[in-house]
């Protein structure tokens, strides 16, 4: 009884850290663009089905490689998060904040409208070359998908540190990052890594909608996965990428142990609830989240 | 008596601040009162009287909503729960303990008006994105809330019936009894409104809106004040909820999503941020717009799309013009049709002789 128990929650918790890396990717996404650009993204989870279809739309087309339907699907985001830049935001610096949030829920209806009326509603399967031999952990069982979101998660998390700790870029964003018209001084082209931080999100949110895409099936739906985004840069912080990670380890956990234990009793749906209940949790007592850095306001 | 000034001839605070900045102001006021009152009701048919009533009750939420966003400045993604709580409410009031409209309509805003201000709780420490998201949280929690504990929802699908409002002991059944009902409502929340905003309160939130230090620093409480902004924003979000649901007669979740918390946020930015009549011209676009894209579609739609694709079409459609217009009126016109309206007036005041 107690070793059932034992690995219940086992189970729970590795599907949790699983699911809450792949969370992290996506999270990435809105991180990278609100650290460099200031800009918000509550677009974010509309990028990632707008991927997704691109993805399932190339894939469906006889003969072509899974290989060709991601690098569509990459191509199209980063072209699109260049347009986006130009067209939409570049209009609002300046103006208040929710005018940037606002822009962002617009382009979200918008991208959510699309796919009914171009493709038609129903639900589109994307899938991966991977076999559906389900990857045994003790007691764990992970299915071959996200497996393959868990490697390709760290992949990129590993990369993004990499690249901003060490190239030359990476630095040269995060003094873009830190001070505008400093950066400017120094003879970095702001207006260039602005659409450098754009392109990596559309990357990310690319590769996200596969991955995602592939899990649950192709449709407008996708997009809710965005609304798991929040929770996890809250808790991480808002401009960091470590956040982003521990954030989305959380928030999996949390959500796979709420699902698992009190579905029962309060008849579903807690999966969707309880990464906010923490998150509202968190914002009382740390606004700024774990790893956040704290910005103190002058007049 | 209909003249217009030719420019800017204030010498008081109080001419100023004044409702009625001339003559013609008050002809016009009771011009269009005439028009609601007598004209419209008159002449129009049930259905097009339907659709003035979801105008109406539009009006009051985004009005609410324009206090909390365009004159204090604190961002709210969670106002269709606020309504939710409203409706739940007054339901639960009506059907239980069989209370009349007029105890039930005050109690579900006042109801929201307090979950509102627990909500806005965190404006205390954040504010902007973190504000948006809290919001956001709490629209999800409400509605997990309610949708989940059967005492609130009453069971199944969570929706309740709720009776009739009745007065002076006759059923408010037909539409053009339920529009004066609604009438007297939207037009008591536009005056409270407008004298709201130029009294101190209302002072006080613009203050906030425009630098909330240098407001702390001139001796405003500044938690007192976000605090009172989020809970008048919820009341008038409750009573919004409370009017849709005697509207429909019926109270339920469904009616309160997130979508449409973006709508009445669609609504003040298409409107004007920060404008009583921008509120109100905000309301009657958006609320209009669905039913004329309902009709568009109906009439053209055939051509392009199946019998089967069509139902989808409408609501997909829908999307893409609300999101574009959002975007639109952000970039091109911050102000929204309230600006749009303004400048109409002002190229007429001077009219034919502009130089």
């Amino acid at each position: 009884m107690m070793i059932d128990e034992l690995s219940f929650a086992f189970s729970l918790v590795v599907s949790g850290l699983s699911i809450g890396l792949m969370y992290s990717l996506i999270a990435l996404g809105f991180v990278l663009v609100y650290k460099a650009t200031d800009a918000i993204n509550f677009a974010q989870g509309e990028f990632v089905m707008l991927a997704g279809f691109v993805a399932a739309g190339v894939a469906a087309v006889e003969g072509m490689p899974i290989l060709a339907a991601i690098i569509a699907a990459v191509a199209v985001m980063v072209l699109f998060s260049f347009a986006l830049e130009r067209v939409v935001l570049r209009p609002l610096l300046g103006r208040p904040i929710v005018a940037v949030i606002m822009a962002t829920i617009g382009l979200g209806a918008i991208l959510r409208g699309l796919p009914p009326l171009t493709v038609g509603g129903q639900t589109q399967s994307l899938s991966l070359p991977i076999g559906d031999e389900p990857f045994v952990i003790g007691p764990a069982v992970l299915p071959p998908i996200q497996v393959v979101g868990v490697i390709v998660s760290l992949l990129f998390l590993g990369a993004f540190t990499w690249f901003f700790l060490k190239s030359r870029m990476g630095v040269a964003m995060r003094a873009v990052a830190d001070n505008q018209q400093v950066a400017m001084a120094m003879g970095i082209n702001v207006q260039r890594y602005f659409a450098l931080a754009w392109a990596m999100a559309g990357i990310v949110s690319a590769l996200g909608g596969v991955i995602w895409g592939s899990m649950l099936g192709v449709d407008t739906h996708l997009a809710l996965v965005g609304l798991k985004v929040f929770p996890v840069v809250i808790l991480g912080g808002l401009d960091s990428i470590v956040g982003a990670v521990i954030g989305g380890l959380i928030v999996g956990v949390v959500e796979s142990i709420a699902a698992g234990y009190l579905d029962p009793f309060v008849g579903g749906g807690t999966k969707d609830f309880a990464p906010y209940v923490l998150m509202i949790v968190m914002l009382m007592f740390k606004p700024y989240g774990l790893f956040g850095q704290r910005r103190i306001e002058r007049v | 008596m209909f003249h217009r000034e030719a420019g800017v001839f204030k010498t008081t605070y109080a001419a100023d601040m004044a409702l009625y900045p001339l003559p013609i102001a008050r002809w016009a006021v009771a011009g269009v009162a005439l028009l609601f009152a007598v004209v419209l009701p008159s002449l129009l048919h049930e259905y097009y009287l339907s659709i003035i009533n979801l105008v109406l009750i539009a009006i009051v939420g985004a009005l609410g909503l324009n206090i909390l966003v365009g004159y204090t400045g604190q961002i709210s993604v969670g106002h269709a729960a606020f309504m939710s709580v409203g409706a739940y409410t007054a339901a639960n009031l009506a059907v239980r303990l069989d209370l009349p409209f007029w105890i039930t309509l005050p109690a579900g805003g006042l109801m929201a008006a307090l979950i509102g201000a627990i909500v806005g709780i965190p404006s205390l420490r954040i504010k902007g994105l973190y504000l948006a998201i809290a919001t956001l949280a709490g629209q999800l929690i409400i509605e997990w809330t309610i949708n989940h504990v059967p005492a609130i929802s009453g069971g199944a699908q969570a929706s309740i019936e709720v009776p009739r409002p009745t007065l002076f002991g006759t059923e408010l059944k037909t539409q053009g009894q339920l529009y004066f009902f609604l009438l007297f409502f939207a037009a008591l929340a536009i005056v409270a409104t407008l004298n709201l905003v130029r009294s101190r309160i209302g002072r006080a939130f613009v203050a906030i809106r425009d630098q909330d230090i240098a407001a702390e620093i001139i001796g405003i409480n500044i938690y007192r004040y976000k605090l009172l902004s989020f809970a008048i924003s919820s009341f008038y979000a409750g009573v919004c909820g409370v009017l849709y649901t005697y509207y429909l007669g019926i109270a339920n979740y469904e009616q309160f999503q997130i979508v449409v918390s973006i709508d009445y946020l669609a609504m003040i930015i298409i409107g004007g941020l920060g404008s009583v009549l921008g509120s109100i011209l905000g309301a009657i676009f958006v609320t209009m717009l669905p039913i004329v894209i309902r009709w568009i579609v109906e009439g053209f739609g055939s051509y392009f799309f199946t019998a089967s694709e069509l139902a989808g079409v409408s609501s997909s459609a829908r999307l893409i013009v609300f999101g574009s217009l959002i975007i639109f009126f952000l970039v091109v016109e911050p102000e929204g049709l309230n600006r749009l309206w303004r400048n109409i007036r002002n190229y007429f005041r001077v009219w034919p002789f502009s130089y």
